[in-house]
C-alpha cells in the first residue's frame, strides 16, 4: 500500500509540528490516564507544606533576604523549592517511562519516525516539561489557601521560570535514561539523583543557614544545579529575576540536552556502545 | 524498470565490542516481493532490522531504501520503511485509534488523514470494530493485526516484520501470514520477513539463509531446498537444528 503522496511532502515543518502535537497529546494522555500519578505528584510537595513546614516554622528562624522584603513564614520560604520538587520528580518520571518504553518496544516507535531525533527528544522534553509546570501551577493554587500569596504578577513571571527549570530536570533524566539500562538500576538512580539534589539545595533552608553549620555542604549546595533552579522560581515569584540561577539553568539545560541527544544518536552514543534499546 | 529495489543491503558488517553480529551481509528486496530471512534464534536478524531502521548506525556497508541510504537520508528512508518490531511496541493503555493517531503523527500525518487512513487499514485487518477499544484488551494475534495495520499507515514501500508469529497461536499464526501476503499480492509492497518457522515459506518465496551473521543462501526457497524439506537443507547446510515450529 504505497501512499498517495510523496512521504517527502510530510517531513517539512508542517510535519514536523504534527509530531510534536503527537508527542504532547500522547503525555497528556498518559498522565491523564494516571489519576493516582496526579494525586502523588500533587500530595507530595502539599505533605511537605502542611507537615513539615509546619513544623519546621518554630525551629529555624529567618532572617530578611532577598527577594523577601520582609520576615516570612517557613511555607513561604519552602514553596519555591517544593515547586522545583515536583518538576525534579516529573522530570525523572519522564525519562522512567523512556527506559520502560525501551523495554517494552515503545521507544522504537519513537525512533523510527522519519523526524531528526534531536527533533524527537526535544519534543517529548517539551511534552514532560509541559506537564510538570502544570502540576506545579495546581500546588501553588492549593498552597495560596494556606496563605502562601506571592504578588499575583508572581504567577505569570513565573512561568518561563518553571519551564526553564523543567526542562533543566528533565534534560538529565533524558540523559540518565539512555544510559540506564533497566528499569530496576532506576531506583537506585532516584535514590541517587533526586534526594542528594533536593536536600543538598536551597530549598528547605537558606544557604546561609547551611554554610553556619557546615562549608563542605554549603559548597555541594552551591554546586547543585537544583539549587539554582529553586532560586530562579523564587525570585520569579517575587516578579525579580535572578540572573545567575537563570544562566546555569539554561546551561545545564543545554548541556544535558545536547548530551542526551549524543546519547541515543545512533552512531556516537551509548546505545550504540550498548547493544541497542531494548536489546 | 531502473527502479532502485525496496531494499539494498550491501555488505554490511556490525560488531557488539568483539562480537560480531553480521559480517558482510549483502541481500536485497525487490520492490513488491516477498522475500523471508531465515535463521534460528541470534543469526542477527533483529541486529540487520535495527540497522536498517536506523536503531543502529551501519558503520560499514551500505543500506538503501528505495534508493535512499539510511545514514545520508534517514528522514526519507525511514519515511519508507513500516516495522513490525519482535517486541510488542503499542501503547497499551491507549486505544487502537489513539495509538494509529500517535504513529500518524510521529509520520507527519494530521488528524484527519490520519483517522481516515487509520480506519481503512483497521477495517483491512478486521478490527474496526475495536477500533475505541485498549490495546491491552486485544489478543496477541489481533495486537499483531494491529501492528501490522500500523506499520502501514504512512504507506510504506517497505515493510519489515521481525518475527511477527512467535508467541501466536496456529490460527493467530495463518491470520498474520495471511494478511501479509496479501498486502505484497494486492498493494505490491515489498516485505521482508524474519522468521525461523520453515511452514512460514513457500516455495515461491525468495529466501536469505542467516546464519551466524553470514549469509549463507540467497535465491527462492524451492531453488534452496532442491526438492527436500526446507528444514533438512537448512541442517544440512548449518548443522542446526531448527526450532520446532509453533
Amino acid at each position: 500500500m504505497t501512499g498517495p503522496d510523496d512521504p517527502a511532502t510530510r517531513l517539512g515543518w508542517a510535519g514536523r509540528m504534527t509530531a510534536f502535537r503527537g508527542i504532547v497529546w500522547r503525555e497528556a494522555l498518559r498522565f491523564a490516564r494516571q489519576r493516582e500519578r496526579f494525586l502523588a505528584a500533587l500530595v507530595r510537595p502539599l505533605v511537605w507544606l502542611f507537615i513539615f513546614a509546619a513544623g519546621f516554622r518554630a525551629v529555624l528562624g529567618l532572617s530578611i533576604q532577598p527577594p523577601y522584603q520582609t520576615y516570612v513564614l517557613y511555607e513561604v520560604y519552602v514553596t519555591p523549592g517544593l515547586c522545583a520538587m515536583i518538576l525534579l520528580f516529573q522530570g525523572m518520571q519522564s525519562s522512567l517511562s523512556m527506559v520502560y518504553d525501551r523495554e517494552t518496544g515503545a521507544m522504537r516507535t519513537l525512533l523510527v519516525s522519519p523526524f531528526p531525533r534531536w527533533f524527537l527528544l526535544g519534543a517529548k522534553l517539551i511534552a514532560g516539561t509541559a506537564v510538570g509546570v502544570l502540576q506545579c501551577y495546581a500546588f501553588l493554587a492549593v498552597a495560596w489557601f494556606w496563605d502562601v500569596r506571592p504578588p499575583l504578577g508572581g504567577y505569570l513571571a513565573a512561568f518561563p521560570a518553571l519551564v526553564a527549570a523543567g526542562l533543566m530536570l528533565g534534560a538529565i533524566g533524558l540523559f540518565l535514561s539512555s544510559a540506564i539500562r533497566q528499569l530496576e538500576n532506576f531506583a537506585g538512580v532516584m535514590n541517587f539523583v533526586i534526594f542528594p539534589m533536593f536536600f543538598a539545595s536551597s530549598a528547605l533552608y537558606p544557604l546561609w543557614r547551611m554554610k553556619e553549620s557546615s562549608l563542605l555542604l554549603w559548597q555541594i549546595c552551591s554546586i547543585n544545579p537544583f539549587t539554582y533552579a529553586v532560586e530562579l522560581i523564587r525570585f520569579a515569584l517575587y516578579m525579580r529575576i535572578d540572573w545567575f540561577s537563570a544562566g546555569v539553568v539554561t546551561g545545564v539545560a543545554a548541556a544535558f540536552l545536547g548530551a542526551a541527544i549524543i546519547a541515543y544518536d545512533p552512531s556516537k552514543g551509548l546505545i550504540a556502545r550498548r547493544g541497542g534499546p531494548g536489546r | 524498470m531502473s527502479a532502485p529495489p525496496a531494499l539494498a543491503v550491501e555488505n554490511v558488517t556490525h560488531a557488539f565490542g568483539k562480537v560480531t553480529a553480521l559480517d558482510q551481509v549483502s541481500l536485497d528486496v525487490p520492490r513488491g516481493s516477498f522475500t523471508a530471512l531465515l535463521g534460528v534464534n541470534g543469526a542477527g536478524k533483529t541486529t540487520l532490522f535495527s540497522l536498517i531502521t536506523r536503531l543502529y548506525d551501519n558503520v560499514t556497508g551500505s543500506i538503501r531504501v528505495a534508493g535512499h541510504d539510511v545514514r545520508r537520508a534517514p528522514g526519507p528512508a525511514l519515511a519508507r520503511i513500516g516495522v513490525v518490531f519482535q517486541s510488542r511496541a503499542l501503547d497499551p493503555g491507549l486505544t487502537l485509534r489513539q495509538n494509529m493517531a500517535y504513529h500518524a503523527a510521529l509520520h507527519g500525518i494530521g488528524r484527519a488523514e490520519a483517522r481516515e487512513r487509520g480506519d481503512a487499514l483497521l477495517a483491512r485487518v478486521g478490527l474496526i470494530e475495536r477500533a475505541d477499544t485498549p490495546v491491552a484488551a486485544l489478543s496477541g494475534g489481533q495486537v499483531r493485526r494491529v501492528e501490522v495495520a500500523r506499520a502501514l499507515l504512512h504507506g510504506p514501500q517497505l515493510l519489515l516484520l521481525d518475527e511477527p508469529t512467535v508467541g501466536l497461536d496456529v490460527a493467530a499464526r495463518r491470520d498474520v501470514v495471511r494478511l501479509v501476503r496479501a498486502l505484497v499480492a494486492e498493494d505490491g509492497v515489498a516485505v521482508l520477513w524474519a522468521t525461523h518457522l520453515f511452514d512460514e515459506i513457500e516455495a515461491t518465496d525468495r529466501l536469505v539463509v542467516l546464519h551466524l551473521g553470514k549469509v549463507l543462501a540467497r535465491g527462492t526457497a524451492a531453488e534452496f531446498s532442491g526438492g527436500a524439506a526446507l528444514a533438512d537443507a537448512f541442517v544440512a547446510m548449518t548443522g542446526t537444528a531448527p526450532e520446532a515450529a509453533a
